[in-house]
């Protein structure tokens, strides 16, 4: 199952809910991107859940934010066109809106 | 024109929302209107000051030049919260124009001291 | 809205300010200030640059009392206040040259 989120996890709990469901492929986006940034309180419960869960994130909305440069390594980064790959590899898509 | 304290309550990441580009307008309405001015940046709020916002792949028009021009109207009185920093991996020097990092409770005195607290 | 010019279509918002920052040149310029019944000099040509640069620098077209301010630093004082530029741009320096200039409607401004 693929998780798509776009809600900050500093303002949202939508990260710790798609954690919950146990494994799986987990995409960043708009907001969401944040989770996927270095240095902040939330970066340890992520590399946490690295084994558990694939994680991507979508480059245009790191850029916007001025974080292109600061993704947890692990996490790894796709344009749009691999937005649409990960939407037709995965059988079902959650949408943690 | 009587002058009036206004503060705005930035509490909300850029692009995700319309608010962050909300309250600039607004301070950019209430400051031309030659009020005192201040913002105060708490929670993911902090995040609209980051550095090196490039949005041309996202296709929204960005604002991080736009707080350059604050100076321009009078507006100075930035204020961070250094918790919401911290907790962010972010510190004063990953933002783009000069601001005072102050803690939340101080902040909190700030907003004690306004006739209009304005929340985004 | 819209209008013609050397056989090319340009949008406009209902009020007559350019949609695409970018279709902007000096025949532009001249085409709206007609339509402003502004005659072009070189005053009005450095109130219009200083606005383009203003906006590329900031990305916002400023206030009257902001676009006063500015000018004055950077052109001097005898060119930087309120008289000199309703001189030049009646309706409002802010409001007509920024249509002039290309530029959105400066924020604030009613």
């Amino acid at each position: 199952m693929l998780h798509i989120i776009n809600k900050s996890p500093y303002d949202r709990c939508a990260v710790d809910s798609a954690l919950a469901t146990g494994a799986g492929v987990i995409l960043l986006i708009e907001d969401g991107v944040y989770a996927a940034v270095k240095g902040g309180a939330e970066e340890k419960k992520i590399k946490g859940a690295l084994g558990r869960f694939k994680f991507y994130a979508l480059i245009a909305d790191l850029e916007a934010r001025g974080l292109g440069d600061r993704v947890i390594d692990g996490i790894t980064p796709v344009d749009y066109a691999g937005f649409v790959d990960l939407v037709a590899e995965n059988k079902t898509c959650q949408s943690w809106l | 024109m009587t002058t009036k304290k206004f503060m705005m309550v930035n509490r909300k990441a850029p692009y995700g929302t319309i608010y962050a580009w909300e309250a600039l307008e607004v301070v950019l309405i209430a400051a031309a209107f030659e009020q005192d001015v201040s913002l105060a940046f708490l929670d993911d709020g902090v995040y609209q000051l980051k550095k090196g916002q490039q949005t041309k792949g996202i296709e929204i028009k960005g604002f991080e030049k736009t707080w350059g021009a604050l100076e321009d109207y009078d507006v100075t009185q930035l204020y961070v919260a250094r918790e919401s920093l911290e907790e962010r991996g972010l510190s004063a020097e990953d933002l783009t124009v000069p601001v005072e990092v102050l803690s939340r409770a101080d902040i909190g005195k700030l907003m004690e001291e306004q006739d209009v607290l304005l929340s985004f | 809205m819209a209008f013609e010019l050397n056989g090319k279509t340009y949008e406009t918002d209902e009020e007559g300010y350019l949609i695409n920052l970018g279709d902007w040149d000096e025949d532009v310029a001249r085409f709206l200030a007609q339509q402003e019944a502004v005659a072009l000099t070189e005053n009005h040509w450095e109130v219009i640059n200083f606005l383009r640069d203003y906006y590329n620098e900031f990305q916002i077209a400023p206030a009257v009392r902001v676009l006063t301010k500015a000018i004055g630093k950077k052109l001097g004082a005898d060119k930087g206040n309120s008289q000199y530029l309703y001189e030049l741009f009646p309706y409002g320096p802010a409001k007509q040259a920024c249509k002039i200039a290309g530029l959105p409607k400066p924020t604030g401004c009613v």
